[in-house]
């Protein structure tokens, strides 16, 4: 009955609440968003990577002069309420640019916005290659390694197995599901000789791993293709550690090497597996060294991947910012399209033909130091070496 | 041969930590009749103390012991949350227990990232069960084996304490029926603590009891509550021995679903639950529930129409939020859109709801399939916004058109759940079917066109869509349809002695509810421009529910409030912290203390009050006493 | 008599569960305007045989006769749209509306408007709701939430909404159950006056023999699922064998009946 003079006043107060501030001039604002509330775990090193990259551009004088303000939203795992927060940093912020999301479908739904509204993104961590290809958009640039790349990585190693008779395991989403159609698609181009025996498809973070590793080893392959992360792999890992799964059979496997997912196997993390990861402790650069020490010294803790994507999506919005000299999205993207910029991994470029930028990964083998998991025989590979000719790649990403 | 043995008795090893849970679950909901949405909490809860407690106190005894001890650890918590939160709201509306412990839910999920951190945590594997043993050349983990042996020592002790025990008797009586055991003189508030008690220590046991094969993490409970209410629903609801059966027959379909079927695991529960109801519409060891009883806590005020006087300032409220747009910027705008839009959800929930006395689990998949008429009309058929907009919720009607004929077949929680597994199903499709829906990547591009692109006039569009749906609505509960629904829901006998085809009528309301939901859904996909499949998600469903039963689920329009006050403060939240969960489900825990009738159903309490007091009919009375 | 006609006429009705009859062969009939009660023993088949005729139950055998259309096995909602009211041991009414709206949601069923979505049912045969309700002397609750009336005021709603569908056969199961004794006598002295005028013929079950041995026409007594006795009060309660069925029973119907012959 009384439901219309408190739809009037909850409008009110929401109006209250979300009044616009007004941007300084003597600062330049970016947008950031994360499932920090849903994934903790992987966008906690990220925003420690950040902020630590917004300590370091601000010590240095900020972008040509203006101090760099980075605000950061949660979007709880939703691409709905990404979407809300994308909207609340472009028009109650007025940030310069869009960065950060972790999930591919939260990457394409803020991608989509950005093309809608015309504002500039840069897709910090989501894997799916459609971001940069088949729904890529003007507006949209992405910093990590897709997951084409991270599956040519690993292609090239997994080639010079021995192994014909290969299994699948994977989440069964989309990413899962197109990781491995293009691990499947470029290991038979390089070894038309293989068979593929089984794939499993346990649904994301509801793996019965028991069951499923049963199944695996009764199909019997010889090598086995792994995409499942988090706690997916712990249980997998354990189970099929149990079961002998592992013993005598290759496993190539995503991502395995990143902290993130390698650090809570622990003394159970298995041996020779070839991964994709980030192998902090045995990097010897210079600019990685410098990385490392800044962020030792900041947080008295160890990066993870998430600290190395986070610090560089705010290093590259800064170059970028800086290049720009303006915050017009036009010229943001022509700032950005070739745009060469220092990471703690090597130079790296934003490609003009895709939006993709080159960083790589390093790609290695597990195994178990002092009861903790490892990466051994890491080599860093550049992502431009691994990415589809560009005429390939002109077909992929739709007409403007 | 081996192969397929050793695969069986994996299943029997899965099914054995379903069963735990399950039926921890059982019991309390056969006792008290509370959907304990929280049970997975507790589970969590479980797995996180037993880590502490194992990595601290070492060797086997450290270990059996951590595990017994974090269960009892965690079911004194459960203990303090029955007595100090659930004895308060015994007497609320159906389900508004359901409110309650969403909101410690949410409130977990955070507390035990500020507890244990955000990692994934490795427990220790068991002394003793650390190896598999050979079968014919066949691993199997010895830690299996010991889970294979616990269920039916479980089983039995719980057998053994409902049959031979007082208490045990006492349980079975209230299970059955829970105002003859008040009549007996039975102290129900201590019965009714040490069954959740029980409840809750089973769950915090299986949790635990995964430390050695699982990782410990802050989403185990989403994992497992709903999976372990189909268990029970199909087991059915207050038999310990269906949850068993229901547990293995679900586990062991995975197991040798997944050799020919590798992707049958995310959808194979719904399906087997959607399969029984059907054909057992009480599980397969439940009876028929007693005869339905009156709702608790319905209020014995009839509705009304808005007097005129309501009516004008109905409308001044309605210009008033038609001004926003004067007043504020572009982003109040879409978030005012967004509310809108949620507001003709929940109230196309309440109208099942409340007038019809169905309470949906998976309202969210006429709202998803409305969302997906439209990407499919505008995106694949090209077709203008103006027609999208109205075709596009047909999708809605017609999921409910066919899911509701088998759903009002059953009532009250067997009814729900089917409406889960229902809208399960439909977000199962969308997701695997990448060839059509995108699958988890969504369907991009669906933008409104250019005379309602701009903020302010999408909100208008929706604000009047809004205001428009919720007439019609009112209209309905108030026209003799209306009347017939709440009759059926009032008394089925009565209703069906005076020529009302229940059935049919309920129907027809499960059509026009997805339909109204379809349009809400509808007019959501032009405003984030995408379709995901998280729009028929449980998290949606359970949204809507939440704001039923926050506005209050026994008014007639209490779902508008409960619409705004939600999604406005969940937003809110969301864009100023981290820990939006925890404050939330704080929130929610205590409008349920506070507002025990949701927050319209307490303002219409205080304007009752005012007038001169009826006398109050032993109905009333004699149902408020069952739960002393 | 026989110029009044026959209004439900039963045949060889039977029911067994698990091979025990509950029901066996029972047949009667009911005249229009007539009272007529079935009594028996807890157990005799008196709760089955009512809940064949009203529909809720369905016969194995046997022929329910209703103005000459066979209703065994038809749903209830069927049976009602044939002219039949009826009323409940405890009453079944909707508690959420008002007393009038009770009255009101029969008379929407009545007139086929159920499936109206648009009109407001505020001003729906509001008239005749009260003209109904003013029948059984409910006219003054008219406004009252029905959650509130007090027991013997639910029993006169209930029969006012039985009447609703104008029936002609009322079908009241223990009418009386739970009321005062002076709350016992008006109610069956209206519902008597009421089918009187209206020519409805009543089949009630009741255990209270006062009620039945004033206010019924004729008797039907079951036990053990066989029709035993059937008469006027007077036939039947000369019958020896109701006389042993009944004090087997204990229940002592005689000596309070032997105050009412003398009257």
């Amino acid at each position: 009955m009384r439901r219309s003079y408190l739809l009037g006043a909850g409008l009110a107060i929401m109006v209250a609440g979300m009044a616009n501030t007004a941007m300084a001039q003597s600062e330049i604002k970016i947008g950031e968003i994360n499932s920090y509330s849903l994934l903790p775990a992987f966008t906690e090193p990220y925003r420690k990577g950040w902020q630590l990259s917004v300590e370091e551009i601000n010590a240095a004088g900020g972008i040509n002069g203006k101090k760099l303000i980075v605000v950061s939203k949660d979007d709880g795992g939703k691409p709905a309420d990404a979407q809300t927060a994308a909207n609340e940093l472009v028009s109650s912020e007025n940030v310069a640019m869009l960065t950060g999301t972790f999930l591919s479908n939260i990457g394409l739904a803020v991608s989509d916005f950005a093309n809608q509204k015309k504002v500039f993104f840069l897709a910090a961590e989501p894997l799916t290659d459609a971001i940069t290809w088949a729904k890529g958009n003007r507006y949209t640039f992405r910093l990590r390694p897709s997951n084409y790349m991270q599956a040519a990585m690993l292609v090239e190693e997994a080639a010079k197995l021995p192994a014909k008779r290969w299994a699948t395991i994977a989440p069964n989403y989309e990413y899962g599901q197109s990781a491995v159609a293009v691990f499947k698609k470029l290991m038979s181009e390089k070894r038309p000789d293989i068979q593929w025996v089984d794939e499993q498809w346990p649904p994301q973070g509801k793996i019965d791993a028991g069951p499923v590793v049963q199944a695996l080893a009764a199909a019997n392959p010889e090598a086995i293709l792994n995409v499942t992360f988090g706690a997916d792999l712990v249980k997998f890992v354990r189970e099929g550690n149990t079961r002998g799964l592992f013993k005598d059979r290759a496993v190539v496997s995503f991502l395995t090497g990143e902290p993130e997912y390698l650090d809570p196997l622990k003394e159970e993390t298995p041996d020779g597996w070839i991964v994709t990861g980030y192998p902090w402790y045995s990097i010897k650069t210079p600019e990685h060294d410098a990385f490392l020490k800044a962020y030792q010294a900041k947080y008295n803790d160890y990066p993870r991947l998430g600290s190395i994507v986070g610090y560089q999506t705010i290093k590259s919005a800064a170059a970028i910012l800086a290049k720009a000299n303006s915050t017009d999205p036009e010229k943001l993207i022509a700032a950005t399209e070739g745009l060469s910029v220092p990471s703690p991994f090597g130079e790296i470029t934003f490609r003009k033909i895709d939006h993709q930028s080159t960083l790589g990964a390093y790609v290695g083998k597990t195994a178990v130091k002092d009861g903790k998991g490892v990466m051994v025989d890491s080599v860093y590979r550049k992502g431009s070496d691994y990415l589809p000719g560009d005429a390939e790649v002109e077909k992929l990403r739709p007409k403007e | 041969m081996a192969f397929y043995f050793v695969q069986f008795l994996t299943g029997l090893a899965s099914a054995a930590s379903l069963f735990l849970v399950a039926s921890g679950l059982s019991i309390i909901f056969g006792v008290t009749r509370i959907v304990n949405f929280a049970h997975g909490a507790f589970y969590m809860l479980g797995a996180y103390v037993a880590f502490t407690l194992t990595e601290r106190f070492s060797g086997a005894f450290g270990f059996w012991g951590g595990m017994v001890v974090a269960a009892l650890v965690v079911a004194a918590i459960g203990v303090l949350v029955e007595m100090v939160l659930l004895r308060r709201i015994y007497h609320g509306p159906e389900l508004f227990q359901l409110l309650a412990t969403f909101g410690l839910t949410l409130m977990v999920e955070d507390l035990v990232v500020l507890i244990w951190g955000p990692e994934d945590l490795l427990g220790r594997r068991a002394p003793g069960f650390k190896g598999a043993v050979d079968f014919f050349g066949q691993n199997i983990p010895s830690y299996d084996l010991f889970l294979i042996a616990l269920s039916p020592v479980v089983l039995g002790l719980l057998w053994l304490m409902f049959q031979r025990t007082r208490w045990g008797v006492l349980v079975r009586a209230a299970t059955q029926d829970r105002d003859m055991v008040a009549a007996l003189g039975v102290n129900q508030k201590w019965l009714f603590t040490s069954v959740f008690a029980v409840g809750v220590f089973l769950a915090a046991l299986g949790g635990a009891l995964q430390i050695p094969r699982d990782a410990v993490h802050h989403a185990l409970d989403l994992r497992i509550i709903v999976d372990v209410f189909v268990v029970v629903v199909i087991g059915g609801l207050g038999s310990i021995i269906g949850a068993f059966v229901a547990a293995v027959l679900v586990s062991e379909l995975n197991a040798f679903g997944i050799l020919i079927f590798p992707k049958i695991s995310i959808i194979l529960v719904f399906l087997v639950m959607a399969v029984v109801l059907i054909v057992r519409p009480w599980g397969l060891f439940g009876k028929a529930e007693a005869p339905a009883r009156r709702t608790p806590g319905l209020t014995v005020y009839p509705w009304r129409p808005l007097g005129p006087g309501e009516r004008w300032a109905a409308v001044a409220a309605l210009i008033a939020a038609a001004t926003l747009p004067f007043v504020s910027g572009n982003y109040a705008l879409t978030v005012g859109s967004e509310i809108a839009i949620f507001v003709i959800f929940a109230a196309s929930l309440h109208f099942l709801m409340s007038v019809g006395g169905l309470a949906s689990f998976g309202h969210a998949a006429y709202f998803g399939l409305g969302a997906y008429g439209v990407a499919f009309l505008a995106k694949m058929a090209g077709l203008p916004m103006i027609v999208s907009l109205l075709l596009g919720p047909l999708l809605g009607c017609l999921g409910a058109a066919v899911f509701g004929f088998f759903a009002v077949q059953l009532s009250g929680v067997y009814f729900a759940m089917l409406t889960l597994a229902f809208a399960q199903i439909v977000w199962s499709i969308a997701f695997q079917w990448v060839a059509v829906t995108g699958g988890d990547n969504g369907i991009l591009g669906v933008w409104p066109e250019k005379w309602a692109a701009s903020p302010s006039h999408f909100y208008w569009l929706s604000l009047g869509i809004a205001a428009l749906a919720v007439a019609v609505l009112r209209i309905i509960v108030f026209s003799p349809f209306g009347f017939a629904l709440r009759a059926t829901r009032d008394s089925p006998l009565r209703s069906e002695a005076v020529g009302i085809n229940g059935k049919r009528i309920q129907w027809t309301a499960f059509v026009i509810a997805g339909t109204v939901a379809g349009v809400a859904g509808a007019l959501f996909a032009y405003l984030k421009g995408s379709v995901f499949p998280d729009s028929l998600g449980i998290s949606l469903s359970v949204d809507a529910l939440v704001m039923v039963l926050l506005g209050g689920v026994e008014t007639v329009s209490g779902a508008v409030v409960g619409a705004i006050v939600y999604k406005a403060l969940n937003i809110w939240l969301v864009s100023q912290t981290d820990l939006s969960k925890l404050v939330l489900g704080g929130f929610i825990v205590l409008i349920v203390v506070a507002f025990p009738k949701g927050i319209v159903g307490m303002l219409e309490t205080i304007r009752n009050r005012r007038r001169p007091s009826l006398p109050k009919t032993a109905l009333v009375t004699s149902r408020i006493e069952t739960a002393e | 008599m026989s110029m009044v006609p026959t209004l439900l006429s039963v045949d060889g009705l039977t029911k067994s569960y698990g091979g025990v009859h509950a029901v066996r062969g029972v047949s009667f009939e009911l005249r229009a305007g007539e009272i007529l009660a079935l009594i028996g023993p807890n157990g005799a088949g008196k709760s089955t045989c009512f809940d064949m005729l009203n529909g809720q139950n369905i016969p194995d055998s046997g022929r329910i006769s209703l103005l000459g259309e066979n209703t065994a096995g038809k749903k209830p909602r069927a049976i009602w749209r044939l002219g039949v009211g009826r009323t409940f041991q405890i009453t079944a009414t909707f508690p959420t509306m008002t007393v009038r709206e009770n009255v009101q949601v029969a008379l929407v069923s009545f007139g086929r408007q159920l499936f109206n979505l648009w009109t407001s049912t505020a001003q729906y045969a509001r008239d005749e709701a009260g003209r109904l309700l003013d029948l059984v002397g409910m006219g003054a609750y008219a406004e009252r939430p029905c959650g509130e009336l007090a027991y013997g005021d639910l029993k006169r709603l209930e029969l006012a909404v039985a009447l609703a569908n104008q029936p002609k056969l009322l079908l009241m199961d223990e009418p009386t159950a739970g009321m005062a004794p002076r709350e016992r006598i008006e109610l069956m002295r209206l519902t008597a006056r009421i089918a009187r005028e209206q020519s409805i013929g009543v089949l009630f079950t009741e255990h209270d023999m006062d009620v039945v041995f004033e206010h019924a026409d004729r008797i039907l007594v079951l036990n053990r699922g066989t029709l035993i006795a059937e008469g006027s009060p007077e036939e039947v309660r000369g019958n020896p064998q109701v006389r042993a069925i009944y004090l087997g029973e204990g229940l002592v119907y005689d000596a309070r009946h032997r105050e009412g012959a003398g009257a």
